[in-house]
């Protein structure tokens, strides 16, 4: 149980609740309350991971969500989940834990070669070394690359969570609850306002929970953060919402959290999520994200045992864990010193304050000394030894003259740095607000609001206790107010102490080693050193956004905002020019590296995408249909019988149909209800073609067109009365055909009288096709007389079929014999039922959607979308008889008249018969005039259908080709990898030319 | 995730039950027979593609059903003006003026 660093008393850990966790196997102790990250310190393990470009040794540097080097795999129901930061996952009895990015052993790792090649690995080295040849991109460069390079191993199986996702509405969002964010909660909340309180730690109160030096209302402030978060809990329009992250701000103030639920415990009730995305649209923000330190940039100032100063703090002061027994503490600035006296009142040798400035304040010289530690002033940390654990620091005094003089050797096991803090701008940033730079501060800060958020405390750069209390409560008020114009009077608290963070340092420090032997890291996390960004700037990078994406600097999880401020410095540098003018790189969605099982919550498997069913569907299944998608349907493609393939059951369906009878489900086409007084001249309007003489009870092929000319729906819309038309629409264009009728008859025409109804859903329809089509549906058909003569071709009629109400459509999108019945959509598994057992008795099949389209295509009725592409008119198509031409107007047909539309060699619709019967061609492939055309000839057309016909018993095509029905009986070819296919143009229709086969 | 305003239901629902139909107040020629090739092409294809205060057509299509007229700022997202089909087109240099643009 032995866990070397743990101090003896104090910390919010459960000193009595010990857990036990492994880490790449070892068995290791911690307690309840701890971190992976502060157990993993207790026990004395610093080095966690190998880095990602040079696999050098890496230890816990932070203590929150910025984390660059502690990423570790967790296990958890069976696989693991790679890259989480240790410091933010919990400690829970049993936890099994990995590192990442080492091979065999995080002890020894091969990759380590790396890091002694380095010099071979600068700022884009990839983009200088992998250029050519182009074929070894994907099988040599990248597979090498990833393997050596790289985070955490993706997960073997799919997600075994579940996710949660729901919307909230509230007046007023804090994001983050250190000092400013509590006052401002507490301050909305007292006003009524509903509030959501959120923040990505595990325990509400940020910094407050590690501070020992201050007070607030005379108590220790972690107390006070306990009354607090009591007494917004205790209220109804407070939402409390720990390990929460806001991690997207976007437009009217809509954000999107992050609600870990179950990953922190050992044992969780399988019916809740392991995450839950929060959807909020807030009517006010309060921005309260705090700030983070910076790294100082020196020579091997990654070495596994150095942490940023407030982290050390952290650990020692929340988790009672001890970073170290000798501790240097570098620093810029005054808040790291706390850290330092901290240390040594839990009885730690701090072996030195090194502090950057010459002079630093006098009362904490005053504390130093009183507490025997050595201060070094005007004192640079100059490099580290050690190789897994940092083992001593080389100190270097700043001289006047801009030099660095040794200033000897320091022994230590860990050493904590702070370059100064820089506020937490993230979610300001991708509000789209432009932060501005503050000289004073040192600092990029929020400027003008964009949207209805403001910040507050240190995440506008605001130090110290009482002041971002101040600042909190006000915060709160002014949100309050703008949110539902209300304020309220409430208790303030007055506190003593707390950190300031004022000052610090930016960019690379000063030395006096070798500059071409060492390395000091900005960013930790993509492996780039200073020297890299400076190399950027000489090989001509100017902006900051080249020198990223070049060095990629700041392109890693926590988006720099570790590493950006000392980036820009270094960058600044360089270039000679001011930091303010090198740029700044955005902030972006999301904050923190974000799980795909959140974003996609339920919207996994059978739910993710809707799918639609005919009614025959069922009836379809039992019976060994082959379905294909089509959109969201499911359609039967075919329906293979006694282990027929493809080819054979689409044959015989197709053999079937002419010979006797077959039955298509034909349910997904669109159907649109026209009805109105002015229902024939809308039609009128919108289609091709001309309506108003159209009788009742008759139907008509419509050519619907866009106002350029080209076809972009058909479909046949049959007459029920003066005032009424049902109107059918291809499959996929259902909906866009409703909402452009729509949008003509709202916006352009709103003087007609007519009323469009969307009745897809509403009908089930049975195509019945073929010789004996009448014979099978006379038995179940009432009210309606089935004779040529009284119910010719292309015609409608209301009845019953085995009693219901029906609407008799006489069409064929065969060329047989056909009828379509529509029946109410209940009634649509009887209907298909009662029929498939009918057409039995004649020797029928039931038939899918491949043998529909070549039966289609031995007729040569285009299909829209397959045969057309946006960029075909009804002259190309060969149908310039659905034009009225007569009409005064009708949407496409000014668009038909545009020179480009009415000029020779436009690509037309013609049929191809390869010379070879045997040989299909292609949908899609190219069509020349040369049997052997040279490199670079274009094409003359290409084939838009092909398929084989059984009733020809040879393959068809039907293809666009340049001018090509007057090519008609001329050979053309279809050159292809192996050998050139000629052809021969042909009319469209291949069979029963004369449509006798119609008209029985 | 926008808010918009519908101005026939009179309420604001998300972005996600409406649908934009690009420029607001292209007509289309009454006669288009007698249009010009210019003023077809025109009417066709051209669009302002305005960078900051913009009219536009939403239709409710989740909703309503019905098409209206919206002012944006394309820039900031921002609604300036819902107003219905038919309606005569605001004052855009105003309503920017008065935005601060
Ligand atoms: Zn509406």
């Amino acid at each position: 149980m032995s866990q070397p660093f743990r101090t003896e008393k104090g910390g919010r850990i459960d000193r009595n609740a010990p857990l036990t966790f492994t880490f790449d196997g070892e068995e290791l102790h911690g307690h309840k309350g701890d971190t992976l990250a502060s157990a993993l310190l207790a026990n004395g393990i610093h080095l966690v991971g190998r880095s990602f470009k040079y696999h050098r040794p890496r230890g816990i540097m932070s203590c929150g969500s910025e984390e660059p080097n502690a990423l570790v795999g967790i296990y958890r129901n069976g696989d693991q989940t790679p890259n989480l930061r240790a410091t933010q996952v919990e400690l829970y009895q049993g936890l099994q834990s990995i590192s990442q990015n080492r091979f065999p052993s995080l002890g020894f790792d091969v990759g380590a070669v790396n890091d002694f090649m380095s010099p071979l690995f600068p700022a884009g080295f990839y983009y200088k070394t992998f250029m050519w040849p182009k074929s070894f991109w994907d099988r040599v460069y990248e597979p090498i690359i990833r393997a050596a390079a790289g985070l955490g191993k993706p997960p073997k199986s799919p997600d075994h969570d579940h996710y949660g996702n729901l919307y909230a509405h509230c007046d007023v969002l804090v994001v983050g609850s250190g000092p400013s964010g509590l006052a401002a909660a507490l301050a909305a909340a007292e006003t009524g306002a509903k509030v959501i309180l959120c923040d990505e730690q595990a325990e509400f109160g940020g910094t407050l929970l590690s501070e020992s030096s201050a007070s607030i209302d005379g108590k220790d402030p972690a107390d006070w953060v306990s009354e607090t978060i009591a007494a917004l809990g205790a209220m109804d329009n407070v939402t409390l919402l720990p390990r929460t992250t806001a991690f997207g701000y976007f437009a009217h103030n809509f954000i999107s959290l992050a609600e870990r639920v179950t990953e922190h415990l050992a044992e969780a009730d399988p019916r809740l999520p392991r995450e839950r995305l929060w959807q909020v649209r807030a009517k006010e923000v309060v921005i309260a994200a705090g700030a983070i330190e910076r790294p100082m940039v020196f020579p091997e100032n990654d070495r596994p045992g150095i942490l940023l100063a407030d982290a050390g703090r952290t650990y020692l002061n929340r988790y009672g864990v001890k970073v170290g027994h000798k501790v240097l503490v570098a620093t810029a600035c005054d808040s790291a010193w706390q850290a330092a006296f901290d240390l040594a009142d839990h009885g730690v040798e701090v072996v030195a304050i090194a502090d950057m400035r010459e002079t630093p304040p006098e009362n904490l010289m005053a504390i130093a000394s009183a507490r025997g530690i050595r201060v070094e002033a005007g004192c640079v940390v100059t490099g580290t030894l050690g190789r897994k654990r940092i083992k001593a620091a080389l100190l270097g005094r700043l001289m006047t003259s801009g030099q660095v003089a040794s200033g000897g050797q320091v022994e230590c096991d860990a050493l904590l740095m702070s370059g100064g803090w820089t506020p937490t701008v993230s979610l300001y940033s991708q509000s789209r607000g432009k932060v501005v730079w503050d000289a004073d501060k040192g600092a990029y800060v929020p400027g003008v609001s964009v949207q209805n958020e403001r910040s507050t405390g240190a995440s506008k750069g605001l130090y110290g206790l009482q002041a971002t209390l101040e600042d909190g409560y006000a915060a709160g008020e002014e949100a309050a107010k703008a949110a539902i114009g209300k304020t309220a009077k409430i208790t303030k608290v007055a506190a003593t102490g707390g950190e300031a963070g004022y000052g610090g340092t930016l960019g690379a420090l000063p030395h006096d080693r070798n500059a071409s032997r060492v390395r000091a890291f900005v960013d930790y996390q993509n492996d780039v050193t200073a020297k890299d960004v400076k190399l950027a700037v000489r090989e001509g990078m100017q902006s900051i956004e080249h020198i990223k994406r070049y060095t990629t600097t700041g392109m890693a999880t926590d988006q720099g905002r570790l590493s950006n401020m000392n980036a820009l410095q270094i960058a600044s540098g360089a270039l000679e020019r001011p930091m303010t003018q090198v740029g700044l790189t955005t902030f972006r969605q999301p904050f923190t590296p974000t799980t795909f099982g959140l974003f996609a919550g339920i919207s996994r498997g059978d739910f993710f995408d809707p799918v639609r069913k005919t009614p025959s569907h069922d009836w379809a299944v039992e019976n060994g249909g082959v379905f294909e998608d089509v959109g969201q349907w499911k359609r039967t493609w075919y329906f293979p019988k006694n282990g027929e393939d493809i080819h054979s059951a689409v044959t015989r369906e197709c053999k079937t149909v002419r010979d006797s009878v077959g039955l298509f489900d034909a349910s997904t086409l669109g159907k649109i209800e026209v009805v109105g007084p002015d229902a024939a001249e809308f039609l009128e309007r919108m289609y091709t073609n001309p309506w108003k003489k159209l009788a009742p009870g008759r139907c008509r092929y419509g050519l619907l067109l866009n106002d350029a000319g080209f076809i972009t729906d058909d479909g046949v819309i049959g007459r029920l009365a003066d005032d009424r038309f049902h109107v059918t629409t291809t499959t996929g264009g259902a909906a866009s055909v409703v909402a452009r009728m729509e949008d003509y008859l709202q916006t352009e025409w709103p003087d007609l009288d007519v009323w469009i109804t969307s009745t897809t859903e509403q009908y089930a329809v049975a195509a019945v096709q073929g010789p004996k089509a009448r014979d099978v549906i006379a038995p179940f058909i009432e009210g309606i007389d089935l004779s040529a003569d009284a119910l010719p071709h292309m015609s409608v009629k209301e009845g019953t079929f085995c009693g219901v109400p029906c609407r008799l459509f006489r069409i064929s999108f065969t060329g047989e014999l056909g009828f379509e019945i529509n029946v109410s959509r209940r009634h649509g598994k009887m209907m298909w039922e009662t029929l498939a057992k009918e057409i039995e008795k004649h020797d029928g099949t039931t038939y899918g959607t491949e043998s529909m389209h070549v039966l289609r295509a031995e007729k040569g009725y285009i299909i829209v979308g397959q045969d057309t592409d946006g960029t075909v008119t009804p002259q190309d198509a060969g149908m310039s008889w659905a034009i009225g031409k007569k009409k005064f107007d009708f949407v496409g047909k000014r668009g038909l008249e545009r020179p480009d539309l009415t000029a020779e060699n436009r690509p037309q619709f013609v049929g191809l018969l390869t010379k070879d019967p045997k040989v299909k061609l292609e949908e899609g492939a190219q069509i020349t005039v040369a049997e052997n055309p040279a490199t670079g000839t274009s094409a003359e057309g290409y084939v838009t259908s092909s398929y084989f016909s059984p009733a020809l018993d040879r393959t068809i095509a039907l293809a666009m080709v340049k001018n090509g029905q007057a090519l008609d009986g001329k050979t053309l070819y279809v050159p292809m990898p192996d050998g050139s296919i000629p052809v021969e143009v042909t009319g469209t229709v291949f069979y029963d030319k004369e449509g006798a086969r119609i008209n029985v | 995730m926008l808010l918009i305003y519908c101005p026939y239901c009179g309420v604001e629902r998300p972005e996600t039950e409406f649908q934009c139909g690009g420029e607001a107040h292209i007509a289309r020629p009454a006669d288009p027979g007698q249009a010009s090739e210019e003023d077809w092409v025109e009417f066709l294809y051209m669009r302002t593609n305005t960078k900051g205060i913009a009219a536009e057509r939403w239709r409710h299509t989740n909703g309503c059903g019905r098409f209206f007229n919206a002012v944006r700022d394309t820039v900031s997202d921002k609604f300036l003006k819902f107003y219905k089909a038919g309606e005569t087109m605001p004052d855009l240099e105003a309503i920017a003026k008065e935005a601060g643009k």
